[in-house]
């Protein structure tokens, strides 16, 4: 896993892609008087007596990419289906352009979707299947091939034209399917975990082909995903889903950096948990802190807080393992500190995660780049050890 | 889909079947209850919706199970029942033991050469019952192919009396039905995981014993399947007994023909085929249970 | 399974397939044979098609048959495609058991059973029987043959086929003829060859529900063979074992170039 790399190769990110003037950043969610493009008001979707979700309220903006993240039965391809028309919600509104488009079916909404299963008509040609949607609007012939013609070439598929679905390869479908979603030029393009059939290399690369075509279209996108990665690598924001309601909906960035809460830190990336109450509020250096108690442990620990936490409250200190560093010494000037032995080292290459058994047998995890050869390695099993991070290092989360 | 296109995609065959599947029976059950008479159609009461409550309560009153009755008092109709039920019974087990040994045979040949076998299998399925019927009288007379042969090598002096006889119905029954067993325990052998049988040799099976505790464990709900699919049939059957068996042979279906063309006794018939029917109904329903459930884990 | 040559495979399918094919083989041969007596060989001879062709009874039935095979397979592909929609497309309403149960049960009931049921129904509806009440009756069992057909195949459709043309503006109905039907097209096909060769075939239910003037081949066969053993019944059963053994074949063809071009995947 190379989270961090990501999320700080991602500052600033397509969050901040130029979308008016070369100095603004792109985040209409932060602006007062920008409309939302769809805007789901208190959604709720009950199937017999299982609630998929339960009082969504979201609003999405033009030219976003959007993902739903959430492990698999949290309602995100339910919240998806509801959009394109294939499930009507049991309670709440779902507007549009700030129309209500309950009463819509499926066939006369301005969105198009990309399939799980790319459902490409195996009976069509990949050119039959991008102008199916465009033959059954009121366009002339002429037109139709013309967007056809475009839409091929848009994925790259122009010397395929007449091929079938099945003499296709995966990356190729995928292709098509995008293609023949975005013929229709919709005002919003859903996607179905468009990349789950592909293997680890082509999902990389898709991405990136996905952000393009995004950029070029100016297209609204919103992907349903149960990769984290993926989502953070492709999407403007996330909204992470949860036993069918929205945990947090922020950027990649926020979202890694901020969670509200335990669900979130643990979700996204890998996370030390540290139960223990909360202390008094402090200021160092111009920002504010919260201070954290372990029980039987006499040191105070310091870190951020997402949301304010009152003191004495139950809470947690949720710590990246990459944010913690591993010393023989205990650093003289270091805010959080503890001691443990190394109980195992799992090395992956570039990294070593260095599994530390604390006095009360909990277990935390420290990464750290390997910068030199593993011989030279300073700290080996059973050593004692200090691991220590800064306050801006770590979470206390209520929730 | 639209409320009312559904309703319709319902309906249509929805009352295509209860009109010409379910309604019928009734009537069957009602005619069983009647008696025979000489009259156009040959049973009484007749029921006259002009007549109106009245005319209905005569007609209920004048139903009766004396055409049960009948069939419980004249042994030919039990001892019909239960030959039909030792014809079907006998004939089950032997094209179960024709029919499995051919299906592991074709599942394990070749991945490529398996559609070829199965289709052979099928083949004759498409040609007509009746002449695959008649095929065999031509060989199972008693100056037919088979006798000439065995009279020819010697094996036997006079012909052997096989038409005419249950064992020629046994033929007939196996021959017709063949297909029908092969084809769901073939189904079943073909998913088999071949490694299963490995496995159970690496654990110390012998390969006979590994046959016995694997293969046929496996195939159960196939010859399930199959065994239904020819018991059920071959109860009713009448071609083969009408054909091979001769007079001598008593079956359901037989008898059932022969009251209603021969006899013109509708009610009697009614009632034999009640009797068959109700009989028929717990392999049928659980046979019908079993593909339910087959379909539901398929989807 | 494993794939392995052995002894007992081998006697398996040599003596399966002799048993499938020996009667028929024996059966084609002799309607050559130019002696009356079918048992006996003496030379090769095809005077029994000849006088076959002069069999007008015989021909009459032949293309009532075919009148009435046509027709009811034909209603029972469209009826049977329906019923298959409703069995596996439509979730629960009310009856489905009763539904689904009369789809089951004809496959496996006595023909006795139905043919005796139908009959005492149109007579009680005062319907003259002929070719029409035939027809009825074929089409009764040959939609349940075909819906079991085309319903096995619809299980393995993919739903989100029918989602994707309703997203990309199709209505329903034209969801349907643009994108189902034409992918489930084989099975109907395959539904209407088998209510097509199931009437062709059938005996029993004709005898009970078909009146003056309708007289169906089996019908016909039956009563010459019961007569006895004739070689121009065995000309007439090549005749149609041929057709059958072509189209068959023809079938087969038509299926493995499809697969060669790489046939649906849905």
């Amino acid at each position: 896993m190379n989270q961090q790399a990501q999320v700080s190769d991602r500052q600033p990110g397509p969050a901040a892609r130029p979308s008016g003037g070369p100095t603004k950043v792109f985040a209409p969610w932060t602006e007062a008087d920008a409309k939302p493009l769809v805007e789901f008001v208190d959604v709720r979707k009950v199937f017999g007596d299982f609630t998929a979700v339960n009082g969504v309220s979201l609003k999405i903006y033009p030219r976003e990419f959007f993902a739903l993240l959430g492990p698999s039965g949290c309602g995100k391809t339910t919240l998806l289906r509801m959009l394109a028309g294939f499930e009507t919600p049991t309670s709440g509104k779902i507007l549009l352009d700030g129309q209500d488009i309950s009463g819509i079916p499926a066939n006369r909404r301005p969105i198009n979707m990309m399939f799980q299963s790319y459902a490409l008509f195996p009976h069509l040609s990949v050119a039959a299947n991008i102008a199916f949607g465009l033959k059954r609007s009121a366009l002339p012939r002429q037109e139709i091939a013309g967007r056809t013609e475009e839409m091929l070439q848009l994925v790259q598929m122009t010397q395929f034209a007449h091929r079938k679905p099945h003499q296709l390869s995966g990356g190729q479908r995928q292709r098509v399917a995008l293609a023949r979603a975005l013929a229709k030029n919709p005002k919003l393009l859903l996607l179905d975990e468009p990349l789950g059939a592909l293997d680890a290399k082509l999902r990389e690369q898709t991405q990136f082909e996905l952000m393009n075509i995004q950029e070029k279209l100016g297209t609204t996108f919103v992907i349903v995903t149960h990769d984290q990665e993926e989502a953070m690598t492709v999407s403007s924001r996330i909204g992470l889903m949860s036993h069918g309601s929205l945990a947090q909906v922020a950027t990649p960035p926020q979202i890694y950096e901020n969670p509200v809460s335990r669900f979130v830190a643990d979700f996204i990336g890998d996370v030390n948990i540290i139960e223990g109450k909360s202390g008094g509020v402090i200021a160092r250096d111009g920002e504010e802190f919260v201070e954290f108690h372990r029980p039987g442990d006499e040191s105070v620990f310091v870190a951020r807080a997402s949301e304010p936490v009152a003191p004495q409250t139950d809470c947690c200190l949720a710590v990246r393992p990459e944010k913690i560093a591993v010393t023989r010494e205990k650093p003289a000037d270091a805010a959080n500190a503890l001691t443990g032995h190394v109980h195992d080292i799992a090395y992956v290459g570039n990294l070593s995660t260095y599994h530390v058994r604390l006095a009360d047998g909990s277990i935390v995890k420290a990464q750290e780049a390997n910068r030199r050869r593993i011989a030279n390695r300073e700290i080996t099993w059973e050593d004692e050890v200090w691991l220590s991070w800064t306050p801006g290092a770590g979470v206390v989360l209520a929730r | 889909m639209n409320r009312f296109r559904r309703t319709l995609l319902i309906a249509v065959p929805y009352l295509w079947l209860l009109l010409f599947f379910l309604a019928p029976f009734i009537i069957v059950v009602k005619i069983s209850l009647s008696d025979t008479a000489i009259a156009q159609p040959p049973y009484v009461p007749v029921f006259d919706p002009a007549l109106g409550w009245a005319g209905l309560k005569d007609f209920l009153s004048a139903l009766d199970l004396e055409s049960y009755v009948w069939l419980t008092q004249d042994s030919l109709y039990i001892n019909a029942f239960l030959e039909s039920l030792k014809i079907a019974l006998i004939s089950t087990s032997l094209c179960l033991l024709v029919a499995f040994p051919l299906a592991l045979g074709i599942a394990r040949t070749s991945p490529k050469r398996r559609p070829v076998l199965l289709m052979m299998v099928i083949l004759p399925f498409w040609t007509s019952f009746l002449i695959r019927v008649y095929a065999w009288i031509g060989i199972l007379r008693s100056e037919g192919f088979l006798n000439q042969f065995l009279q020819w090598t010697g094996v036997i002096s006079e012909p052997l009396a096989i038409i005419n006889t249950p064992v020629a119905v046994y033929v007939g029954i196996v021959y017709s039905y063949l297909p029908f067993m092969v084809l769901p325990i073939y189904a079943t052998l073909e998913k088999m995981d071949g490694s299963l049988l490995e496995a159970a040799i690496d654990l110390g099976c012998s390969r006979t014993s590994a046959f016995w505790r694997i293969t046929l464990p496996l195939a159960a709900p196939g010859i399930i399947a199959g065994c239904f699919l020819v018991f059920i049939p071959a109860m009713g059957e009448f071609v083969i007994p009408d054909l091979l068996g001769g007079t001598g042979t008593l079956m359901m279906g037989k008898t059932l023909w022969s009251e209603f063309f021969s006899n013109r006794d509708w009610p009697v018939a009614s009632a034999v085929a009640i009797v068959l029917l109700l009989f028929l109904v717990v392999p049928i329903v659980a046979f019908q249970r079993m593909l339910e459930r087959q379909q539901e884990a398929a989807r | 399974m494993n794939t392995r040559f052995t002894w007992f495979n081998a006697t398996a399918l040599a003596f399966g397939f002799s048993f499938l094919y020996l009667p028929i083989l024996l059966l084609v041969i002799y309607s050559f044979n130019a002696s009356k007596l079918v048992t006996v060989w003496a030379g090769f001879s095809t005077k029994w098609y000849g006088e076959l062709l002069h069999n007008q009874a015989m021909l009459d039935a032949a293309w009532v048959t075919l009148r009435v095979a046509f027709l009811s397979a034909t209603l029972s592909a469209l009826l049977g495609t329906m019923a298959a929609y409703v069995l596996v497309r439509i979730g629960r309403f009310r009856g489905r058991s009763l539904f689904s149960g009369m789809i089951y049960s004809p496959l496996v009931m006595p023909d006795v059973i139905i043919g005796l049921s139908l009959l005492l129904l149109f007579i009680a509806l005062g319907v003259p029987r002929g070719m029409m009440t035939v027809v009825l009756a074929h089409t009764t069992i040959g939609m349940c043959y075909a819906a079991v057909v085309v319903s096995s195949r619809l299980v393995s459709f993919d739903n989100s086929l029918e989602e994707a043309a309703l997203d990309l503006g199709c209505s329903p109905l034209d969801a349907f003829f643009s994108v189902t039907l034409p992918i489930i097209a084989p099975s109907v096909v395959a539904g209407w060859l088998l209510a097509f060769t199931l009437s062709m075939d059938d005996l029993v239910i004709a005898s009970f529900t078909t009146g003056p003037g309708a007289t169906t081949l089996p019908i016909k066969i039956y009563s010459a063979i019961r007569l006895g053993v004739s070689p121009e019944i065995n000309a007439l059963s090549t005749i149609l074992i041929a057709i059958v053994a072509v189209g068959v074949i023809a079938a087969t063809l038509m299926q493995s170039r499809v697969t060669a071009r790489g046939g649906d995947q849905g």
